[in-house]
């Protein structure tokens, strides 16, 4: 696919904008609609564009598979870490309230924007690896 | 719109347009959950369903076939009679759900009340479907990524694993 020149061009405009909007998704959550899952998925589906442009090899080495398999099991442990977070701290399990010791409001701020940045490094890489697992396979 | 695209899906022996036309499927699906302001659905249903979903279905159709076989001729009086009943039962079902968008509904009593009312004082962060999926749900959303992450294992297994076991084979010395 890297010959085809419009392809190409029209996909180096439009990956950065992909990339910067899932962060946006990630991250604006709060308040609008999205979230770790869509912002995941969209930043999956940026990478899997720049991989069918510019070939699996090329993304191999720009995000290489042992980095995805701990992309996707880190995020379930930060989401889970931040679970067991809330019981040290004194609460329940997944209590962000405690999480600063202050303000509860701001624990749960916390608490959501770091479970939503583990559900969304779990997508992104769930999404990256079953991509390289299916056009690996092909060759 | 939804029951052509399904019809045409069903007849359709190019596995590529159905493809296709299930991507169609999915962004018209987001485009109702917006008309019932479903925002949140809509987005994951625009992104998951018509983007990442149609590229997974492409990749499988090129590493197998994207002809559907013919399927084998059978006698259709039964299951047309399986289904006649359920479309039937299901049908009466209906007639016992509120009306939608009735504000006596008794969805609209209990949590959603609660939750409308006391997430700014216990949250405060604007977007309640957030709040809700993050924090009163919590457990429910480490459920759900647990199962993304189980299905990547899955997808690791079933398909990732050959190609290493060849790989490992060659690699032996003999």
């Amino acid at each position: 696919m890297k010959r085809y020149t419009i392809p190409r061009l029209g996909a180096k405009l439009l990956l950065p904008l992909i990339l910067l909007f899932a962060l946006y998704v990630q991250f604006h959550g709060d308040y609008g609609p999205g979230g770790g899952f869509q912002a995941g998925v969209i930043f999956g589906a940026g990478f899997i564009l720049y991989a069918l442009i510019y070939g699996l090899d090329n993304a191999r080495r720009l995000v290489p598979p042992w980095l995805l398999r701990i992309g996707v099991s880190l995020g379930v442990l930060i989401y889970a870490g931040v679970g067991l977070m809330g019981l040290f701290l004194g609460g329940n399990f997944l209590d962000y309230g405690v999480l600063d010791r202050h303000d509860p409001v701001h624990g749960q701020h916390l608490g959501i924007l770091l479970v939503e940045l583990g559900v969304g490094i779990t997508v992104s890489s769930v999404m990256m690896t079953i991509f390289y697992a299916f056009a690996g396979r092909g060759r | 719109m939804l029951v052509v695209t399904a019809v045409a899906a069903i007849r359709l022996r190019d596995l590529f347009a159905v493809v296709m036309l299930f991507g169609i499927y999915s962004l018209v699906s987001a485009s109702l959950f917006v008309i019932l302001d479903a925002v949140d659905v809509a987005f994951t249903e625009a992104s998951v369903g018509a983007g990442v979903a149609t590229v997974f279905m492409l990749s499988t159709l090129a590493l197998t076939t994207s002809r559907e076989k013919r399927p084998v001729p059978h006698k259709p009086l039964l299951p047309l009679l399986v289904v006649t009943i359920t479309g039937l039962a299901l049908v009466y079902g209906t007639w016992d759900i509120p009306r939608y968008g009735d504000p006596a509904n008794p969805v609209h009593h209990h949590l959603v009340q609660r939750f409308i009312e006391d997430s700014p004082k216990e949250i405060s962060i604007p977007n309640v479907v957030t709040s809700v999926l993050a924090s009163y749900r919590g457990y429910d959303t480490l459920g759900e990524t647990t199962v993304v992450f189980t299905a990547a294992i899955g997808v690791l297994v079933l398909v990732g694993g050959a190609r290493r076991r060849r790989r490992s084979r060659k690699d032996e010395p003999e």
